[in-house]
C-alpha cells in the first residue's frame, strides 16, 4: 500500500528545484513558495504537466524554484504569455506568478483581459504595495500619501484594489490571504487551482526591506481575529476572538454587529455565498477596510465559460462539419482552374 | 451588318476598373482577371481601395479601383499605367487620370456623367475630358445605366437592384473588347450568388447585354487578342500575399507536424492574415485576437513554449511594440515567426500605402545584441515560400524569424500554382529526444554543428526546466551574470543565426551573367525590378538582377556575387537601409543607390530611365 501511495501522490519536494532561493531573509515570498509546493503536492498534478509563468519583479523569480516547466518572461507580460501556453496546451496546469507592479501597472491590460476571457490560469498576485527589485518606489496598490523614494512627499494618486479590478473585469474567482497564514494560504491556492477559469489569489506579503509592516495591522496574530474576517462558502460571516462579531446588511452597505447587542442574533448574520454569479456582495466584502475587517479566504468562485475550452470546442465543431485536414485538400476545394 | 471590327494582337495589357466604393469594381476586376488566367494569360492584379470605409457617393475620396495586368508572357507587376479604363462616374475618371496612358480607351457610363455628377467630382465645366487634358483618349461613351435598366425590365427588379448590375454590363463590354468568351464569367457569377438565383440571372443578362452592345455597335475601332502563355499544366488559384503568407505558415506547421498558433492584433495592412487563419479551424489552426500588439506576440511566445509553431502578424508600428518580446524569444531561444506587412511610416504614417522602411527595425530594433533571422517575400505568391521558410528556420534553429512583406504584395494577387507539399523540404524540430550527450541534459545545451539548443515541450516527462529573459550559464543553464559567460552567450547566439547560411540556398543572379549593371533589390519590389531588367534587355542592354529573400543571414555567396559586377545599384523604397546593411557586411562594397519613399510602387519606365543613365555614366 505504501508503494502505491508513493507513486500515486507527489510530495512537496517533488516540486522544488535545486536552485538556491535568493529572496531576502524574512521576505514574505518564502512562505508563499512553501505553500505553493504544498498545494501542488496536495493537488498532485505531475510536475511535467505543470507550467509556472512569471513576469518581472521579486516574486517573478519563483519559477526558478519550481521543479516544473517554468518561464520567467518580461515585465508585465506574464498574463499574455500564460494565455498562450494554456490555449496551446489546455491540459497543462498553468500558474502565473506576479506582483503588484508587474500585474497592475505595466501588465494591467494583459491582466484584465486574461480575467475577462476567463483563461484557466491560477494567478498568484504577491501584493507588498512596493517596487522591491528596483529598490523602493510606490506601486499601483500603495495607499494615497505613501512616502517612498519616488514619492518623497507622499503619493497624490488612488491605489487599485486588486479585488475591485478583478470583479470589474468580470472575474470568476477571487481570494485573498496573508503570507504568514500558511494553512489558509495553502488551502486557498488549492481552491484556486480547482477553479476552472482565471483565479486570482491576492497574497498580502511583507517586504522586509522597503515596506516592512505594511500589512502589520491585519497580519499580526493579536490583531488578526478582530481586523480580518475569513470567509468560507456556506458559513456565517463571523469574526473576532470568540467569533462574537458578524456582518449584516444595512441598506446597501455592510455593517459590523456584535451578537447579543442591539438585538442582533446569530440568525441575523449573513451567510457567505461565493458561488452566486451576482458579484455585488463579493465587491462589498472585498472592499472592506478601515473600521471594517479585511476579507480573507475565497470571496468569489463561480462557474462560467472558459476561454481555451470554448476555443478548442469551436475547432472541433468546425472539424466535425468539414472533413478537410490538409492544406492541399483545402486549396483544391476552393476556386481553382486547371491548365492542361 | 457593318464591316468586321479589326483585331489587334497584344503581348500585354493593363485594364483598370474604377467606380464608387459601392459599384462592385473589386468583383468585376476579380472575375476579369480570373477568366483571363483560365484562358491561359499570366496575370497580376492590385486593388486600390479608398482610405475611407464609405465615403459619400460620387466623390473623389470614394473611388475604388482594381487594376489587372495580363499578358501572353510572364507578368510581374500590376502595370504602371492602364491601357483601358472603366470609369463608372466622373470622380473615377478624375482620380485615375494619372494612372492611364494618354491614348487609353476610356469606357464611361454617360448616365453618370450628368451635371450634378460632375459637380460632385469637382469639375467646373461640362467637358470633363478636356478639363483633364485627356484629348487623345479613345472615349467609349455608353448610357450603361439606361441600357441595364431597359435590359432588366422583364426581371421586375427595383431600380436600385437593377442598377447594381451596371458593373456586369461594363464587364461584358470589356470581355468583348478582349475577345473573352463569357462562359467562365457566368460560371463565376453562379458560384458567387449561388443562393440568389434571381440575382445570377440579372447579372448574366447585363453581362451578355454589355458584350452584345460592343459587338453590335463596334464600340471601338479594334478589339484585342492576348495569346495564351506557356503556363505549366497544373491546378491554379488566385491568391494575394496575405493569404499566401497564411497558407505558407499552415504548410510549415503541417510539414513539422506541429499545431499552428497565431496571436495577433488587428492592424492595416496585416489583418487579413488573422482573418484567413481564424477561418482555418478546419485545419486545426488556433488564433487568438489579443488585447494589443504586445499580447499578440506574447501569446505566440507562450504557445511556442508549449510546443506550437507560433506566429504573430503585424505592421511597422506593431513591430515596434513587439520588440521587447522578440528579444525574449531571442534569449529564451524559442521558435517564433513575426510577419511584418510593411506600410508607410513613421508612426501611423500611411497605413494603406506600401514601403520597405522596416528593414533596420527588423534587423536591429531590439535592446542588447539580439540577432534574429530576417526574410523578405518578393511577390504575392512568393509569400507562401517565404512564410514556409520562416516557419522552417524558426523551428529548426530555435529562433525568432521576422518575415517582411509589404502592403503592395500583401494586397496584390496573381495566379498561383497550387503547391504539392511533397516538393517542399522536411521540417525537423530539434527535440530534446535528439540529445545524445554524456552530460545530463540542460535547456541551453546545444547541437555542436548548428548551435541549436534542444526543444523540451511542457508535458514531456523528465525534462522539466526553466527558461527566461535573464542571461543563463552556457553549461548549467542557471541564471548567470558572469562576464566571460555573457561574452560567450552573446557570441554563440550570433553564431547560431550566422550558421543558418549553411542551411539556405545560394543567391541567384537573373539576367545576363556578364551584365554591365547588376540591380540589387529585396522584398516586394521584385516584379518592378525584373520588368525593368527585361525591358532593358529588350533594348539590347546587358543587365542582371540579384533579388534577396534571405537578409539575415545573407546567402553564403553574397560577397562573391556582388563583387562579380562592375556596376551595382541597390534599389529600395526607403533611404538606403539594405545598401547600408550590405556596406556593413561586405567590406569595400560601395554601390549606387536608387531610393524612393512615396508609398507607391516603383514605375518601371522610371526605373529603366534611371538604370540607363547609370549604364551610360
Amino acid at each position: 500500500m505504501s508503494i502505491e501511495v508513493k507513486y500515486a501522490k507527489y510530495v512537496a519536494k517533488d516540486y522544488k528545484s535545486d536552485q538556491y532561493v535568493r529572496w531576502c531573509p524574512g521576505c514574505g515570498d518564502h512562505a508563499v513558495l512553501n505553500c505553493l509546493h504544498k498545494a501542488m503536492a496536495e493537488l498532485s498534478i505531475p510536475p511535467h504537466k505543470t507550467a509556472v509563468i512569471s513576469g518581472i519583479g521579486c516574486s517573478s523569480r519563483l519559477p526558478y524554484y519550481m521543479n516544473t516547466y517554468g518561464f520567467h518572461t518580461i515585465h508585465g507580460r506574464g498574463a499574455a504569455i500564460a494565455t498562450g501556453v494554456k490555449t496551446a496546451q489546455p491540459d497543462l496546469s498553468v500558474w502565473l506568478i506576479t506582483g503588484d507592479g508587474d500585474c497592475l501597472a505595466i501588465g494591467g491590460n494583459h491582466f484584465i483581459h486574461a480575467v475577462r476571457r476567463n483563461v484557466d490560469l491560477n494567478i498568484v498576485l504577491f501584493n507588498n504595495k512596493i517596487y522591491g527589485l528596483t529598490k523602493g518606489q510606490y506601486s499601483p496598490t500603495s495607499d494615497r500619501g505613501f512616502v517612498s523614494k519616488s514619492s518623497p512627499f507622499g503619493t497624490v494618486e488612488e491605489p487599485f484594489i486588486p479585488a475591485e479590478l478583478t470583479l470589474g473585469s468580470r472575474g470568476t474567482f477571487f481570494a485573498r490571504s496573508i503570507d504568514v497564514d500558511l494553512k489558509n494560504s495553502t488551502d486557498i491556492l488549492i481552491a484556486s487551482a480547482k477553479h476552472k477559469g482565471t483565479s486570482v489569489v491576492e497574497v498580502l506579503v511583507n517586504c522586509v526591506i522597503f515596506n516592512d509592516g505594511t500589512h502589520k495591522e491585519i497580519a499580526d496574530k493579536e490583531n488578526r481575529a478582530d481586523r480580518t474576517i475569513f470567509l468560507r462558502h456556506g458559513e456565517k460571516m463571523l469574526f473576532g476572538k470568540e467569533n462574537e462579531k458578524g456582518l449584516v446588511l444595512d441598506g446597501l452597505k455592510l455593517k459590523v454587529v456584535t451578537i447579543g447587542q442591539d438585538g442582533y442574533t446569530l440568525d441575523d448574520i449573513l451567510v457567505h455565498d461565493a458561488k452566486t454569479p451576482e458579484n455585488t456582495m463579493h465587491l462589498l466584502l472585498s472592499m472592506m477596510s478601515g473600521d471594517m475587517p479585511v476579507a480573507l479566504g475565497v470571496i468569489r468562485d463561480v462557474d462560467s465559460f472558459v476561454y481555451g475550452e470554448e476555443l478548442h470546442k469551436q475547432i472541433e465543431e468546425v472539424q466535425a462539419k468539414k472533413p478537410i485536414r490538409k492544406l492541399k485538400e483545402f486549396l483544391m476545394s476552393g476556386e481553382i482552374w486547371q491548365v492542361k | 451588318m457593318a464591316e468586321q471590327t479589326k483585331v489587334t494582337t497584344l503581348e500585354k495589357v493593363v485594364v483598370r476598373f474604377s467606380g464608387d466604393s459601392g459599384d462592385g469594381m473589386q468583383l468585376t476586376g476579380t472575375i476579369f482577371s480570373n477568366l483571363s488566367a483560365i484562358l491561359g494569360n499570366d496575370i497580376s492584379t492590385f486593388p486600390d481601395f479608398p482610405a475611407e470605409i464609405r465615403a459619400p457617393q460620387g466623390t473623389l475620396s470614394g473611388v475604388s479601383g482594381f487594376q489587372v495586368h495580363l499578358g501572353s508572357r510572364k507578368i510581374y507587376t500590376p502595370g504602371d499605367k492602364a491601357d483601358v479604363l472603366v470609369a463608372m462616374n466622373p470622380a473615377a475618371l478624375k482620380v485615375n487620370v494619372k494612372n492611364i496612358k494618354q491614348n487609353a480607351i476610356v469606357i464611361i457610363d454617360t448616365d453618370s456623367f450628368q451635371k450634378n455628377d460632375l459637380t460632385k467630382a469637382l469639375f467646373t465645366t461640362d467637358e470633363p475630358f478636356e478639363e483633364l487634358g485627356l484629348t487623345s483618349a479613345q472615349v467609349v461613351a455608353v448610357p450603361i445605366s439606361t441600357m441595364v435598366k431597359d435590359g432588366l425590365v422583364e426581371f421586375e427588379l427595383d431600380n436600385k437592384s437593377a442598377l447594381r448590375c451596371k458593373n456586369m454590363f461594363a464587364l461584358g463590354l470589356v470581355c468583348w473588347l478582349f475577345e473573352r468568351p463569357l462562359e467562365e464569367a457566368m460560371h463565376m457569377l453562379q458560384n458567387k450568388f449561388a443562393k440568389k438565383p434571381a440575382i445570377v440571372k440579372a447579372n448574366i443578362k447585363a453581362l451578355t447585354d454589355g458584350y452584345n452592345y460592343g459587338h453590335n455597335t463596334h464600340a471601338t475601332v479594334s478589339t484585342y487578342r492576348i495569346e495564351s502563355t506557356n503556363v505549366e499544366p497544373a491546378f491554379y488559384t488566385d491568391v494575394n500575399g496575405n493569404k499566401a503568407t497564411s497558407y505558407g505558415l499552415i504548410a510549415a506547421a503541417e510539414k513539422a507536424d506541429l499545431r499552428l498558433f497565431l496571436g495577433s492584433y488587428p492592424i492595416t495592412p496585416a489583418t487579413d492574415i488573422l482573418h484567413e487563419l481564424a477561418k482555418r479551424k478546419d485545419l486545426g489552426v488556433i488564433t487568438v485576437q489579443a488585447e494589443d500588439e504586445i499580447a499578440g506576440v506574447c501569446t505566440a511566445i507562450g504557445a511556442s513554449f508549449a510546443g506550437c509553431l507560433a506566429a504573430t502578424s503585424t505592421s511597422g508600428p506593431g513591430l515596434a511594440l513587439k520588440s521587447e518580446a522578440i528579444g525574449l524569444a531571442v534569449i529564451a531561444e524559442i521558435p517564433l515567426v513575426v510577419v511584418d506587412v510593411q506600410r508607410g511610416g513613421p508612426s501611423t504614417g500611411m497605413p494603406t500605402k506600401s514601403e520597405q522602411t522596416d528593414l533596420m527595425q527588423a534587423l536591429y530594433g531590439r535592446n542588447g545584441e539580439s540577432p534574429a533571422v530576417v526574410l523578405a517575400a518578393s511577390t504575392p505568391t512568393d509569400c507562401f515560400d517565404a512564410a514556409f521558410w520562416a516557419g522552417k528556420l524558426a523551428v529548426e534553429h530555435m529562433t525568432p524569424v521576422i518575415l517582411l512583406t509589404d502592403s503592395f504584395i500583401a494586397n496584390g494577387s496573381s495566379a498561383w500554382k497550387i503547391p504539392d507539399l511533397e516538393n517542399y523540404p522536411a521540417i525537423t524540430p530539434n527535440y530534446v529526444t535528439n540529445y545524445k550527450g554524456e552530460a545530463p541534459w540542460k535547456p541551453y545545451l546545444r547541437d555542436e554543428e548548428s548551435l541549436v539548443r534542444y526543444w523540451a515541450v511542457p508535458g514531456m516527462e523528465d525534462f522539466m526546466h526553466r527558461i527566461g529573459g535573464l542571461e543563463k550559464d552556457y553549461e548549467t543553464s542557471a541564471i548567470s551574470t558572469d562576464a566571460a559567460n555573457h561574452q560567450k552567450m552573446v557570441t554563440v547566439r550570433q553564431a547560431k543565426v550566422d550558421y543558418i547560411s549553411n542551411y539556405i540556398p545560394y543567391q541567384i543572379v537573373e539576367g545576363d551573367q556578364d551584365a554591365e549593371l547588376l540591380i540589387v533589390g529585396w522584398g516586394g519590389t521584385y516584379g518592378h525590378l525584373y520588368e525593368a531588367m527585361e525591358d532593358m534587355q529588350d533594348q539590347g542592354k546587358k543587365v542582371a538582377l540579384a533579388h534577396f529573400k534571405f537578409i539575415q543571414p545573407l546567402p553564403k555567396n553574397t560577397a562573391e556575387v556582388l563583387a562579380r559586377f562592375k556596376k551595382v545599384v541597390v534599389v529600395e523604397q526607403n533611404n538606403g537601409q539594405f545598401a547600408n546593411y550590405l556596406r556593413g557586411k561586405i567590406s569595400g562594397f560601395n554601390p549606387y543607390q536608387f531610393n524612393r519613399v512615396k508609398g507607391q510602387p516603383f514605375v518601371v519606365s522610371r526605373l529603366v530611365e534611371e538604370f540607363t543613365k547609370l549604364l551610360e555614366a
